[in-house]
């Protein structure tokens, strides 16, 4: 399997040495990667087996096996809302960042304005520091200004304008790797600029769209501190919150509850992860080379 | 900052006489006007999430603005009182030094170092072992934050955790005694996976002939590391440790798990502007504390950028 | 179908360089006419412009009796195929050839309909459900000229047409371009920097610098004779010898040779005046033996380029500096190459030998009433 493990000197050693040394490279590097997955899904492991068991601890193990447990999900009042919540929260944010990003990125990649890598730049960076926890006296401020406390429109705007510098990012990558001469060549049959947004640009950066659009919905689905800061009832909140609700209130955890409702919360994301890699290869093409 | 924005295209323009026709300045006849429409939106909700926020931190942070109270319907600015006050604060630099750790430690050390070794092993793999390990890494990533971090209290639990239970040793009090220590492993767990991509699309850029000739040289391992490998990744590097850095450096999640205790002893500037700002009410001191997050942010960038643009500069 | 008309045509970007400087051109109706010239001549500027892709600074573009000058591209009536082809990625072939006619509001049936008959003209027939994707570059190319013709233009506009295709099939690209357009007849600018293109398919070639257009003729006769020096080392495989000349009465002190002045520019220079002395590889004939007229030197390289072989020799220079040499290429037949070392003469042919003054030719361009042998070596790269 591994063609290319080091071998440093096999230009001067005799032969054994060097298949010696190239076993123990070997073994090292499965010991490695056995150890490595050790590490990653041994807390997992909970995740997999709670929710199936009928008496679940806090400890993984095998268990005996049932889906009694998410009859008592279903009888929690905010367990199922909650995650519609998420659903609103993720799939507004995800279609006003994806449009508005779309568009920007467009405008940026094809007109040239003076100083807009500059301003590109400035922006991520501010998006990698804002969007975090140093701005959350200001943003508790703001949304109580414009009246955004406890709404989940508020919510959504201010998840999108925190993604949206990365996301116009990324989509300019995309957009700059797409030759102008599709869009030229589609000018000079007729096509008006909106003709050429539908029928050329937006299928052809449908690969980026739907990165963004996943990425966004990634983000919005696991973000627990927005929401926490900004809506107050257990009604509207999404399931990040609701989940944190259940391990730190009221006493003792249902964990039959906990397990249950954190293998139905993580799953769509999983999922989605599942759909990307399969369809697009979850990983980076050179896009990131800042 | 200057030194990133000179990307490619932009020398295009005015290199030399005539360079064949300058990349179109509007390839789909756009017009500057319809652009200016297509940016708005963007820009809009841009500007007033994320810039006002952070010029408003520099405002409140020299008031005594407060939550509740008389301070909350009349603040007052108080000036840098704030200021002097937090870096006299003894609880405040306690933060900063467990923030610094918690970077260097999870962000610097941990998910950098693992990711690298991991894209690093599995360069040349494909096949299941290689899907396996990616997927669960990938996995702590992209779960939501408040099941993860219960995972961990799960994992971590003093009387019935996993962990306990694998190691034979009941009763240890991880989250209790080595607070730090466990949110940082959290952290390398919860962030490896994209230094990994990163690291492993940057490998990929690493063309086999060079490592070829390195071996031909006759270079070890560690030679080849150094002397063929990381001079190409280089800018790699520095990225990754930049976004990592500032990621990590603002993270709220270890607040799920310790909530900064026991007795602040995990309570990172996130966790501790929460504290102070939202659970204490004193916003105007909050906001102080966020400014200065925000210059130790910038402070970080810089320094990070400036290692890239030099290396710019040399190439 | 119609003619193309250029009058005083200036393009000046924001950064101040003047792409293409007051050019004036006519191209006839129905002609194949090639715009050549190094990479940043202005001649995709030229090309774009008359696309519509890129808006002149002054002058203006007549097609037929229509003036388009600052009409956009989608009006103009043309087509153009791009460097890259630009074939939509996520339509079929099918969908590719029709999408101008999409445009144009024709119906679907009809529109695909039309499409597949012009695939069908290109032998594309059996590709039309593929995506570019899975086309060979040569398909690729088939599929944008279909594409440009689908929808019936006045002018063919080609940018560097077959500069993506790997050498051989780009010989047998350049014979289907040809005939194609022959068939079709339409008015058809392409633009390219390969001089032997350029010949080989145009009726016409423009010669392009700087934003200028220096020369424009037949073939013919920018090869045989070229307006200026810097046609003559562009145009021609093996660029043409340019040496330092001074006349002396009736005769051209030539690398310390004397040489007869050519009969037809005989009036027209001044005794004692600095000239260069133009000839082509070509038309130079090499022998081992002393002759007179002719240049003589000592053979340094010989390169075999299949049925003939090119031989640079090393001539002294004129009188002044003595030691000094200038270099002369020869085109020698197969089976007379001489080796390195050896001392070699090399003669003009009659009516072959041009003469510039600061850089441009004395006498005219057009084809001087010499029969001469073509030897078909220039224009085969």
């Amino acid at each position: 399997m591994s063609t290319v493990t080091p071998t440093a000197d096999e230009t001067r050693t005799e032969p054994s040495r060097v298949a010696v040394r190239d076993v123990l490279a070997r073994i090292g590097r499965y010991v490695f990667l056995c150890v490595v997955l050790a590490f990653f899904a041994l807390p997992l492991l909970w995740l997999a087996t709670a929710p199936f068991d009928d008496t679940p601890t806090i400890a993984a193990s095998l268990p005996q096996f049932t889906l009694d447990n998410f009859r008592a999900l279903l009888d929690n009042p905010y367990a199922m809302t909650s995650l519609l919540n998420s659903v609103w929260l993720a799939g507004g944010t995800a279609l006003l960042v994806v449009t508005f990003a779309a568009l920007a990125a467009y405008a940026l990649s094809r007109v040239r304005v003076p100083g807009r890598d500059a301003l590109l730049y400035g922006l991520l960076l501010l998006s990698s520091i804002v969007t975090g926890t140093a701005t959350m006296v200001p943003l508790f401020e703001l949304a109580f200004r414009l009246n955004l406390i406890d709404s989940r429109l508020g919510v959504i705007l201010i998840l999108t304008g925190g993604l949206l510098p990365a996301a116009i990012f990324i989509l300019k990558d995309f957009m700059d790797a797409t030759p102008t001469s599709y869009e030229e060549s589609a000018r000079v049959f007729g096509a008006s600029p909106l003709q050429i947004m539908r029928h050329i640009v937006v299928p052809v950066v449908r690969p980026g769209l739907a990165t963004v659009g996943v990425w966004a919905v990634a983000n919005v689905w696991g973000n627990f501190l927005v929401p926490f800061l900004l809506l107050r009832g257990p009604d509207k909140a999404p399931a990040a919150v609701i989940m944190y609700t259940l391990y730190t209130e009221g006493g003792q955890a249902d964990l039959r509850l906990l397990s249950t409702f954190s293998l139905l919360y993580s799953l769509p994301v999983a999922l989605m992860f599942v759909f990307v890699s399969s369809r697009y290869g979850f990983r980076f093409h050179g896009g990131i080379k800042r | 900052m200057v030194q990133v924005t000179s990307r490619p295209d932009e020398t295009v323009e005015g290199a030399g006489p005539v360079t064949g026709p300058s990349p179109a300045p509007d390839a789909a006849g756009l017009g500057r006007a319809r652009a200016a429409g297509f940016l708005v939106p963007s820009m809009v909700l841009i500007l007033l999430f994320l810039v006002v926020p952070a010029a408003w931190t520099i405002y409140l942070g020299v008031t005594n603005y407060r939550l509740t109270g008389l301070a909350a319907a009349n603040p007052e600015v108080v000036g840098l009182e704030n200021y002097t006050r937090a870096l006299s604060d003894e609880r405040f630099r306690n933060s900063l030094v467990l923030t610094l750790q918690f970077v260097l430690g999870s962000a610097v050390i941990g998910q950098a170092c693992l990711g690298f070794a991991i894209a690093y092993a599995l360069r040349d793999r494909r096949g299941p072992l290689r899907r396996v390990v990616e997927a669960f890494i990938l996995l702590a990533w992209i779960l939501p934050s408040s099941v993860v971090a219960f995972l961990w209290i799960a994992l971590l639990d003093r009387d019935a955790g996993t962990l306990n239970a694998l190691l034979g040793m009941p009763g240890m009090a991880w989250l209790l005694d080595y607070p730090m220590l466990s949110i940082i492993i959290f952290n390398t767990w919860r962030g490896t996976a994209f230094s990994m991509m990163l690291y492993a699309a940057a490998l990929e850029n690493v063309p086999r002939s060079h490592l070829e000739t390195a071996r031909l040289a006759g270079a070890s391992t560690g030679q080849q590391l150094r002397d063929v490998v990381f001079p190409r990744i280089r800018g790699h590097v520095l990225t990754n440790l930049l976004l990592i850095s500032l990621w990590t450096f603002n993270d709220f999640s270890p607040f799920l798990i310790t909530a900064g205790g026991p007795e602040q002893r995990s309570e990172i500037l996130a966790v501790y502007v929460y504290k102070v700002a939202l659970s204490g009410g004193e916003l105007g001191f909050g906001a102080a504390i966020s400014f200065i997050m925000l210059l130790i942010n910038l402070v970080i960038a810089l320094i990070y950028l400036r290692m890239l643009g030099r290396r710019k500069e040399r190439a | 179908m119609a003619a193309i008309t250029l009058r005083e045509l200036t393009k000046v970007y924001p950064n101040g360089v003047r792409a293409l400087d007051a050019l004036d051109l006519e191209i006839a109706d129905g002609e194949f006419f090639a715009l050549l010239g190094p990479s940043g001549c202005g001649k995709t500027t030229l090309l774009r412009t008359i696309a519509g892709l890129e808006l002149s600074s002054g002058g203006s573009v007549r097609i037929g009796d229509r003036d388009v000058t600052s009409l956009p591209p989608g009006q103009r009536d043309v087509a153009m195929v791009f460097q890259d082809y630009a074939l939509f990625p996520h339509m079929t072939v099918r969908d590719n050839i029709a999408y101008p006619l999409r445009i144009k509001k024709v119906g679907k049936a009809d529109r695909q309909d039309k499409a597949a008959r012009t695939a069908d003209e290109l032998g594309l027939s059996a590709l039309l459900d593929r995506r570019p994707g899975q086309l060979s570059g040569g398909q690729q190319q088939r599929v944008a000229l279909a594409r440009a013709m689908a929808c019936h233009p006045q002018v063919f506009l080609l940018d560097e047409p077959l500069s993506n295709l790997d050498a051989r099939l780009r010989l047998e690209a350049r014979t289907f371009l040809k005939r194609l357009q022959r068939e079709l007849g339409v008015t058809t600018v392409f633009v390219t920097h390969d001089q032997a293109e350029a010949l080989a398919l145009a009726d016409r070639i423009a010669v392009m610098e700087g934003g200028r257009i220096r020369q424009v003729g037949t073939p013919t006769e920018v090869f045989r004779r070229p307006a200026n020096t810097f046609v003559a080392g562009f145009i021609g495989s093996t660029p043409m010898n340019l040496v330092p000349a001074r006349v002396r009465g009736d005769e051209l002190a030539v690398a310390a040779v004397r040489l007869p002045v050519p009969e037809d520019v005989r009036g027209e220079l001044t005794d004692g005046e600095q000239v260069v002395y133009g000839v082509r590889p070509e038309y130079l004939d090499y022998s081992p033996e002393p002759a007179s007229g002719a240049l003589t030197g000592q053979v340094v390289v010989v390169e075999n380029l299949g049925s003939f072989s090119l031989v640079s020799l090393d001539v002294p220079a004129e009188e002044p500096d003595a030691g000094a040499t200038t270099s002369v290429q020869v085109v020698v037949p197969e089976g007379r190459e001489p080796e390195p070392g050896d001392t070699g003469w090399v003669t003009p042919r009659p009516g072959r030998s041009l003469i510039y003054r600061d850089g441009e030719l004395i006498g005219s361009t057009a084809e001087a009433a010499v029969p001469a042998p073509r030897t078909g070596v220039g224009a085969d790269a």
